[in-house]
């Protein structure tokens, strides 16, 4: 950290409000154009939808006046737009749904939309409510261990549950009830990053010093690989048990990257490298879905797939090409003939909508919402809250990266969901309890230095008078 | 909708996306591209505009010589960290609650303090292992620092501004 001087006790709340008018118009505008460019007339329920959101953002907004005072302007605004996007899109896909629907005389399943508008109610109430009961991030140090139990508890829970209760098209990450269904995978990610946090902070020493140099970089002593191999074995159990590859490849990553930064000793990167590759291997070779995965990563246009495992993702690549650097404009291009465009697929709908110069501006805004994450994470002052900014973090940077990347081809495609923007319930109200623990420690960094005089030691008192 | 307006509306989507984008880049300018840390190398720097991020001190400017109003770590691994003094006193150390954090193995975790008194300030050591150097002198007892004093902890420099 190399001269740079934070900007302590500016609490820039009207930079906020400003920021948060500016996605409010964005988000209208989007509306908007979807509608105008899908039907003739000025879409009813529109103003209503519109408005409710912003007025949420605007509680959340008041919110963070209240209780997060020095929090950064940046982190809202940024998840606000985002969101309101999702909707935007989202409520499109509907559109189109409606009109094959109709076209083909049948009853149009429910619309996403309005459902998502109501995670989105529950999603911000509960960032206001996390803001309000944490008052202190480092009050979740002494919650380490309960964390681990909630965390691994929601990650496993889907694998011991019948698959009648926890299996969505092949994936075994739901908890089904009745109507109701949850992907615990997302509030586990948090819960668990806030056990990696504790845990490393009380173990960082033994892990970042003991061990002898070999070819440039220190080693670890054996005896302290013990918990790089129980969370390798515990995502490859993911993996193999619950088909879930996203997961996987996240909790691990966060990791190793959270070792790394609790240590700062580039042979976890590297181990953690070479574990990576070694489980890829295997799982490629030897786990049948995973295989399959990486077949269609590798040939998506081939007659073999394309007409069925394939499709989704061939569709995708076609509409991303479709789009171009501008995109065919909101509601004028077909998303809807993508397999689920509004969860896995929302980033391919962006890019043959909004053309890869709106994909390009949705990604520059999850940098700047991660920056600014780990931004606050240098600045905080205390190693746990460092610790859990970057893992927050850099969390949402590498599952923002597996999911674009897996609908452009980059790598093999996962089941993730992008934060803030792709439909569903678990993911969304998850990301806003992530971004007030982010606001939370941004909070703590940005504060003016406690007022106080220094609690003299009892051994360095001098009472100095001239 | 007539095309022309569909089309408008298109274009100002992204417009406003990318608005968006240099807004919020514009309302952390300064805090992406950070203040350059001040080469210290010439006796007396040249002043240059500071940026200033922390509260100054409301104290009418002294006529005779100027008093100590920051102090930088110029050498070390917290090179460019720079604190106001204002009315309260500084610590230096390794602990994350020092008021200024050295990253330094040479440096003990409750290493020194600066200490207000009246308009001076005082150096003191605060019991710290290898002990704080003002140019060769070890400080044992409260010492009074001017600008432009260096202060040595472990392999960091400070400098009184």
């Amino acid at each position: 950290m190399t001269g740079i001087l934070l900007p302590v006790g500016e609490k820039r709340r009207s930079t906020e409000l400003a920021l948060i008018g500016f996605s409010a118009v964005l988000i209208l505008v989007a509306f908007t154009s979807a509608s105008a460019a899908y039907s003739n007339k000025f879409p009813s329920g529109l103003v209503e939808d519109a408005i409710g959101f912003i007025a949420l953002s605007l509680v959340a907004h008041l919110a963070v006046r209240r209780f997060a005072p020095y929090a950064d302007p940046v982190l809202l605004p940024a998840a606000i737009a985002l969101n309101g996007l999702g909707l935007v899109l989202i409520h499109r896909l509907d559109l189109s749904a409606q009109k094959t629907a109709h076209a083909h005389s049948q009853s149009a399943g429910t619309a996403a939309a309005p459902l998502q508008l109501v995670w989105t109610v529950i999603g911000i109430a509960l960032f206001i409510a996390v803001l309000a009961v944490i008052r202190d991030h480092r009050r979740l140090q002494s919650l380490t261990y309960t964390a681990m139990v909630v965390g691994l508890g929601l990650l496993v829970l889907p694998a011991l549950l019948p698959a009648s209760h926890s299996t969505v098209n092949g994936a075994r990450i739901w908890i089904k009830f009745g109507g109701f269904s949850f992907q615990p995978g997302e509030i586990a990610k948090i819960a668990l990053e806030v056990f990696f946090a504790g845990y490393l902070v009380s173990k960082r020493d033994v892990l970042a010093l003991a061990g002898r140099r070999m070819l440039g970089v220190t080693l670890p002593r054996a005896r302290d690989l013990g918990p790089v191999l129980v969370a390798w074995g515990a995502s490859l159990l993911i993996l193999t048990r619950e088909s879930d590859l996203g997961s996987s490849l996240l909790f691990f990553g966060i990791f190793i990257v959270m070792l790394y930064v609790a240590t700062q000793r580039r042979s976890w990167l590297l181990i953690g490298l070479v574990l990576f590759v070694l489980g890829s291997l295997g799982a490629a070779h030897f786990v049948p879905h995973v295989h399959e995965r990486v077949q269609i990563w590798l040939h998506p246009l081939s007659p073999r797939y394309i007409t069925n495992q394939s499709y989704q993702l061939a569709q995708g690549l076609f509409g991303q090409a479709t789009g171009g650097i501008f995109g065919t404009g909101l509601g004028q291009g077909r998303p809807d003939l993508v397999p689920f465009a509004n969860t896995d697929f929302i980033g391919s709908t962006i890019a043959e909508e909004l053309g890869l110069a709106g994909l390009m501006a949705v990604l520059v805004i999850y940098l700047l919402l991660v920056m600014r994450g780990l931004r606050a994470a240098i600045g905080t002052r205390d190693d746990f809250g460092k610790l859990l900014g970057a893992g927050l973090s850099f969390g949402l940077a590498l599952q923002i990266f597996v999911q674009i990347g897996g609908v452009t081809r980059l790598i093999p495609l996962t089941g993730l969901t992008l934060p803030f923007l792709s439909y569903g319930g678990s993911s969304l109200v998850s990301n806003w309890i992530l971004l007030a623990l982010l606001m939370r420690i941004s909070d703590a960094s940005r504060q003016p230095l406690p007022d106080r005089p220094v609690a003299p030691d009892e051994h360095a008192t001098m009472v100095i008078q001239r | 909708m007539p095309v022309a307006v569909v089309f408008l509306l298109r274009a100002v989507v992204l417009i406003l996306l990318w608005g968006f984008v240099v807004a919020a880049v514009v309302a952390v300018r300064h805090d992406i591209f950070g203040t350059k840390p001040r080469k210290v190398r010439s006796p007396r720097p040249a002043p240059a505009p500071r940026p200033a991020p922390a509260p100054k001190p409301a104290k009418p400017p002294r006529a005779s010589r100027a008093a100590p109003s920051r102090v930088t770590v110029i050498e070390g691994p917290g090179q460019g960290v720079s604190v106001a003094l204002s009315s309260l006193p500084v610590t230096i150390g390794r602990a994350t609650d020092s008021t200024i954090v050295l990253d330094d193995d040479f440096a003990s975790s409750k290493h020194a303090r600066l200490v207000p008194n009246g308009d001076a300030w005082l150096l003191e050591d605060v019991g710290s292992t290898n002990g704080t150097l003002i140019g060769n002198s070890k400080v044992t007892a409260p010492v009074a620092v001017k600008v432009g004093t260096r202060i040595t902890i472990g392999r960091s420099t400070l400098e009184i501004q």
